[in-house]
């Protein structure tokens, strides 16, 4: 291929370029969220297992005690028969069925420690997922919508992934736990004074472990967040593949991808360094212990305070002893690098749900779909009202048009009505309930809403077209799909309805996917509906026989409209006409018409669309009727 | 329109195939030599002093023994046996900081050439996916590819970081263990290594159960990824319709199928670790039991057996990492797969030989016969469209929705290639131009516009990025955006979304329309790019970009037919066909469809 090769380009980084922003974004969204104990937060989900964790821990011991006694066996075969004269054939074969006996148990509990272990870790895994992704579920909007979904799939999978890692090395960890327990006890038993002489480097190491910990915490967590940042930057540009190749930005994108990846890298490596550096000192205090052992005892042994045997014993259980230490050492790397992610999917589990159903909240299904705004006052960011003081009613069964010019807020007062945003002033009524009070499901059972932005989901049409909506028929959906005139389109597809969507619909046109996203609201035969543009990509005619045909299917339901064209608005039977978050003027189109307010002036405009209006103009009527 | 449900995991089902992922991984590896060196000199010192270790507290024992026998004995011999434990003591203390230090240098390189790997191969792939053409990525999952750039890098780094190291040491170790057995006792090495058949069969026959089953599970782990990414992306439609309940049980089902597989992995794994390590002490077993019938008959001595033992028990670790390495194997394999089958793809759409930087300096626009069918698809969506537009000239273009008007401007920049007649921009082949000099003298403004989670300034700054911050405002004010911005609090540095989720659908148009004027293209195609601006500030902002394009070819398509009646020349298009053409008022006397639409665009104004 004659394309340049990346590496040959200048590697020069543009000043007004940066792929996915650093971390203090996420730093911001989740900061102080979480600060609990990691692993007390993660035996929480130990727990549901404890039933198959007491077989498998028995599994562990006797797996330890026999992987221990294979080698005594051996050494017994020799002691006792070998050694001497004494050929005694029958012992032999005695110990070699014993160790045989040793193997099956070996063999069995090696067996179940491995899967019950590795089951739970599985299951713990999933369930530590599903947790977060469940969670997801209820964050609210403004929590979502400023969150990088790249970065929360770097949470649900990399750092579930990262978990797995010391979830498998877990039973190895309890064996060594285990073993370790048994040794000191044993030791303790033999010779009270050289056990304790042995454990003396355990303090030493402890205390370096503590110094070590915020330092290993602290890289662990950056490599993580760095990779965060990399998934996130990849993931950012599959999705803008088209945008990123309209714009040839491949070569831009690629020298700053590499700086996100080589920083990833060297965190990385720091991690790595600062895990591996745990391997010398442990051994070195290992060596310091042995030696102690080795001097004191060969003292003691000396001064006949105990037996050569018992400094034999000592000798060999210290080997015993530090080898699971030195295991727990490599573990605690796995541990550290775990505690990291558990501790960034912990951060998603406890962000605050700020929508909750109260107590005894309302199912909407027995009020009537009117709607009150009392003085409502909304804004994204603090201090910034996008909507202020707004007030309207609209009665069962009416439709009422959104109108204004781009950014005046008609979106977000109907994200309002569903409930998405918590206002800051005023209340929000449906049939007379504060929304606050109706439950959010059947808020969403009772809301339908097609989005100025039309997203599909990968699968068939029909999915497509009855998403969630429970007992449709294929009756209903045909119905749905000739309303909004997608029907013949689809039936000469040849699989129909049947034809698979790719993600977000993009094998259809995008006045297609409008339609469809119609198609799937007006299913639901909610009583509420809210059109957001609903036929902004659709031509002229085609939205005239959309127009017609929802005459019929909105009898009944309170509707809210946002549209530029005057044919959608003048059906109306309330036009609400919102500028800068500020209702100016709302009344039916005739009384509109007969107050000669400001809807008069523009409406006699020769304007084919209501939005034809330029804004000057808009600006003189505004100030002469606000005038009288 | 039909669906391309392609997976492209081509999925490596012969041996031969995953021999081939290995030995691209290894030949990745050998990148860093000097890395692996060290990484297995240290595996072998570190080796040597773990070994070195018993014997040493052996002899202190033996040191300890003969103070006590010299106890009654000459001062001498005491001093003599003391300076030896002490002696011992420093060789100890020695040899554990000797190993501990090389298992770190061996543990350090082998995880430092994994992270090196695993980043080339993000690199790699990023560049790989930057390519790949529109048609590639219309027919994958995001959430497909993002889980392989995430999860297969991964499995692949994992391999190479305790795999590969590890595999060379293991071999020399069994080699040695091997050789030394044979040696000492040709009948006892053979029978203890009795087990090696076995566990070369179970080994291969568990890590094939082990790759198909990680396969499997990775594909299903993409599928997971995709559901969740969805959910993510369309969170306001799952909200709007309160789906929440709906969308966990889609991802349960999913979830519960990616378990069942990782349940089955581990009991494969189970298996193969706890019989293999059986296998091993069976050998075992019967040496000793063969070996002590030899001793007792006396054709070995017994120190002759403990050796030969010993020998046997350095074999133990070894033969338990291979249970686990077994895994490493099967995942690595799969994940390389997955990831190399990407890698290897070619752009079908990419510069032609011979292809050059061409300078467009006119910008008039021709297609000849242009006809062009989606992959997959059964029949043409653009059929023989033919037109010209001059330098400088305006073409509009309305049409039903679906009737080609987007896969029209797409064919312009490349982002498809037609399937007949050519596309000429100053009367060259568009395919004699490279990619990257086509690209920016064409310029598309999306219908569903794409915003970076960015600054406002980056985004518009996308496709510019050295532009000076005069350009920036000027395109702003152009699109007629300045003045919001303006009101921001933090202006040009106010963080757009995701998606652009924080602006107003028509302040995202605007934002699109910026972004595309940065360019300074000499053709610029307006895809339906003010569907959601009212049509007062769409006019403004064709007034202010008139003065700037003057000279700048421009296509716009529209349903909103003010915005495009003082266009040149309008196309009237359905079903990928031109059924009218011609300017306004020409197409007004034709009395057809776009008059049809005219009167019904207008009938609202006449009617009040
Ligand atoms: N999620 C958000 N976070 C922050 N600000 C937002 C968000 N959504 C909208 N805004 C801002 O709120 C204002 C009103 O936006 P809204 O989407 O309600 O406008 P609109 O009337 O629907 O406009 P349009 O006709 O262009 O769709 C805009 O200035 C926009 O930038
Ligand atoms: N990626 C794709 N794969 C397969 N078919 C596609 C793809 N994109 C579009 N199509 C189909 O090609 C036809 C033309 O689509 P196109 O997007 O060009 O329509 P359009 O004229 O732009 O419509 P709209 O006014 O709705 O934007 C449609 O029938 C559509 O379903
Ligand atoms: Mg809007
Ligand atoms: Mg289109």
């Amino acid at each position: 291929m004659s394309m340049k090769k990346f590496s040959e380009r200048s590697h020069e980084i543009p000043p007004k370029a940066s792929v996915v922003l650093a971390s203090n974004l996420e730093e911001e969204v989740f900061s102080e969220k979480f600060n609990g104990d990691v692993i007390k937060r993660f035996f929480s989900y130990v727990k549901p297992y404890k039933r198959q964790l007491i077989p498998a821990l028995i599994a562990v011991i006797i797996f330890t005690i026999t992987s221990i006694s294979i080698p005594l066996i051996i050494k017994n075969v020799f002691d006792s028969t070998l050694s001497g004269d004494n050929n005694n054939t029958n012992l032999l074969y005695l110990f070699v069925a014993g160790f045989f006996v040793a193997i099956i148990f070996n063999f069995i509990s090696n067996y179940l420690q491995e899967i019950l272990v590795g089951r739970v870790a599985e299951h713990i895994l999933f369930d530590m997922r599903t947790a977060m992704y469940e969670h997801l579920q209820s964050v609210s909007l403004s929590f979502m919508d400023k969150t990088e979904s790249g970065k929360l799939m770097s949470r649900l999978q990399g750092d579930v992934a990262a978990l797995q890692e010391f979830l498998h090395t877990a039973v190895f960890a309890i064996g060594d736990f285990v073993l370790i327990v048994g040794i000191i006890i044993t030791m303790l038993w033999l010779d009270f004074r050289l056990g304790l002489l042995t454990m003396v480097v355990i303090p030493a190491l402890l205390l370096i472990r503590i110094i070590w910990i915020p330092f290993a915490r602290s890289a662990f967590l950056k490599a993580r967040i760095t990779s965060s940042i990399v998934s996130g930057a990849l993931a950012e540009n599959i999705n803008g593949v088209r945008a990123v190749q309209g714009m040839t930005r491949e070569y831009v994108n690629y020298d700053l991808f590499d700086l996100r990846a080589k920083e990833n890298l060297r965190a990385a490596l720091k991690a790595s360094r600062i895990g591996v550096i745990m391997l010398p000192t442990v051994d070195s205090l290992s060596g310091i212990a042995r030696g102690i052992v080795v001097i004191v005892g060969g003292i003691f042994v000396l001064n006949g305070e105990i037996e050569t045997g018992v400094m034999v014993a000592f000798v060999l259980f210290i080997q015993r002893f530090f080898d699971p230490i030195r295991a727990l050492t490599m573990h605690y790397s796995v541990l550290q690098r775990a505690m990291a992610s558990g501790e960034r999917i912990f951060e998603v589990i406890d962000v605050p749900v700020e929508m909750k159903d109260k107590e005894n909240s309302i199912i909407m299904d027995d009020l009537d779909p009117s709607i009150e705004f009392n003085n409502v006052t909304f804004g994204y960011l603090p201090n910034q009202p996008i909507l202020k003081n707004i007030n309207f009613k609209i009665k069962p069964g009416e439709t009422i048009a959104l109108v204004g010019p781009t950014g005046s807020g008609k979106t977000s007062t109907t994200a309002l009505v569903h409930r998405f945003y918590e206002i800051w002033e005023g209340e929000i009524k449906i049939g007379g309930v504060n929304i606050k009070d109706i439950k959010l499901q059947s808020l969403g059972n009772n809301v339908s809403m097609v989005l100025q932005e039309p997203f599909l989901f990968s699968g068939s049409i029909l999915e497509n077209i009855i998403y969630s909506t429970k007992n449709i028929s294929f009756q209903k959906v045909v119905d749905a799909a000739k309303a909004v005139g997608v029907h013949d389109y689809i039936m000469e597809l040849p699989d129909k309805y049947d034809t698979q969507l790719e993600q977000r619909g993009e094998n259809l046109s995008i006045g297609q996917r409008q339609l469809i996203s119609f198609a799937r609201a007006i299913v639901r035969d909610s009583k509420i509906i809210i059109l957001d543009e609903a036929t902004a990509n659709i031509d002229s005619y085609t939205e005239m026989q959309i127009q017609n045909a929802l005459k019929v299917l909105l009898e009944g339901r309170t509707a809210m409209v946002i549209a530029h064209r005057l044919a959608t608005i003048r059906g109306a039977d309330k036009i609400i006409v919102l500028q800068n978050g500020e209702i100016i003027e709302q009344d039916t189109h005739e009384n509109l018409i007969k107050n000669k307010g400001l809807y008069y002036s523009l409406s006699s405009l020769n304007y084919s669309s209501f939005d034809d209006i330029p804004n000057h103009i808009i600006q003189k009527i505004t100030n002469s009727t606000s005038g009288t | 329109m039909i669906v391309k449900n392609q997976t492209i995991s081509a999925r490596p089902l012969k041996n031969n195939d995953s021999f081939k992922v290995f030995t691209r991984i290894i030949k990745m590896s050998f990148k860093y030599k000097w890395k692996l060196f060290f990484g297995i000199s240290a595996i072998f010192l570190s080796t040597g002093f773990s070994l070195y270790i018993p014997l040493l507290l052996g002899n202190a024992v033996d040191a300890a023994n003969n103070l006590l026998s010299s106890n009654s004995g000459e001062v001498s011999t005491i001093n003599d046996s003391k300076n030896q434990l002490y002696f011992i003591c420093f060789l100890l203390l020695i040899s554990s900081i000797g190993r501990g230090t090389f298992s770190m240098i061996h543990v350090y390189f082998g995880e430092s050439i994994g992270q090196h790997i695993g980043y080339e191969l993000r690199m790699m792939y990023y560049e790989k996916l930057q390519r790949l053409s529109f048609s590639y990525h219309a027919g994958v999952h995001t959430g497909d590819l993002i889980t392989r750039g995430i999860l297969d890098v991964e499995g692949i780094r994992m391999f190479v970081q305790t795999a590969i190291l590890r595999v060379i040491f293991l071999t020399s170790l069994i080699g040695t263990g091997t050789f030394l057995m044979i040696t000492t006792n040709p009948v006892l090495g053979v029978i203890s290594l009795s087990f090696v058949p076995f566990v070369a069969w179970k080994a291969t026959t568990a890590r094939l159960k082990l790759r198909s089953n990680w396969y499997a599970l990775q594909d299903k782990l993409s599928v997971l990824t995709k559901t969740m990414d969805e959910n993510l992306g369309g969170i306001r439609v799952v909200r709007a319709f309160s789906a929440e309940e709906f969308e966990m049980k889609k991802y349960q089902v999913i979830s519960d199928e990616a378990l069942k597989l990782s349940n089955e992995q581990v009991s494969i794994r189970s298996q193969s670790i706890s019989q293999i390590s059986t296998a091993f002490f069976i050998s075992m077993g019967i040496v000793l039991l063969v070996g002590g019938r030899q001793v007792m008959s006396g054709s070995i001595t017994p120190g002759e057996l403990t050796q030969f033992l010993a020998f046997m028990s350095i074999l133990l670790d070894p033969v338990r990492q291979i249970g686990l390495m077994i895994n490493g194997f099967a995942r690595g394999s799969a994940s390389g797969g997955r990831l190399f089958a990407i890698l290897d793809l070619e752009p079908n759409i990419h510069d032609e030989d011979g292809s050059k930087d061409v300078k467009v300096n006119k910008g008039s626009l021709e297609f000849r016969n242009v006809s062009f069918t989606y992959e997959g698809d059964n029949h043409e969506t653009i059929h023989n469209v033919s037109f010209k537009i001059n330098p400088g000239e305006t073409l509009g273009i309305v049409g039903p929705p679906g009737s080609g008007k987007s896969t029209i401007a797409h064919l312009i920049p490349r982002f498809y290639d037609p399937s007949g007649g050519p596309i000429l921009i100053d009367d060259i082949d568009i395919r004699n131009f490279t990619l990257e000099s086509l690209r920016h003298a064409v310029c598309v403004v999306e219908q569903d516009t794409f915003m970076f989670t960015a600054s406002i300034e980056h985004n518009i700054a996308y496709g510019n990025p050295w532009a000076p911050d005069d350009r920036v405002e000027k395109s702003t004010h152009h699109a007629q955006l300045a003045e919001y911005i303006e009101r921001l609090p933090e202006k040009y540095k106010t963080l757009v979304g995701e998606r652009g989720v924080s602006l107003s659908g028509g302040q995202r148009q605007r934002l699109s329309i910026a972004r595309s004027v940065m360019m300074d293209p000499n053709i610029i195609i307006f895809d339906d790019s003010t569907a959601a601006i009212d049509a007062g500030t769409e006019r403004k902002i064709r007034e202010e970009l008139k003065s700037l394009t003057s000279k700048t070819t421009t296509i716009i398509i529209s349903h909103r037919l003010s915005s495009l009646m003082h266009a040149n020349k309008i196309l009237f298009l359905n079903r990928g066909r031109i059924v009218e053409s011609g300017s306004h008022n020409e197409l007004l006397e034709l009395k057809g469809q776009y008059q049809d639409l005219y009167n019904l665009q207008n009938k609202a104004r006449g009617k009040i």
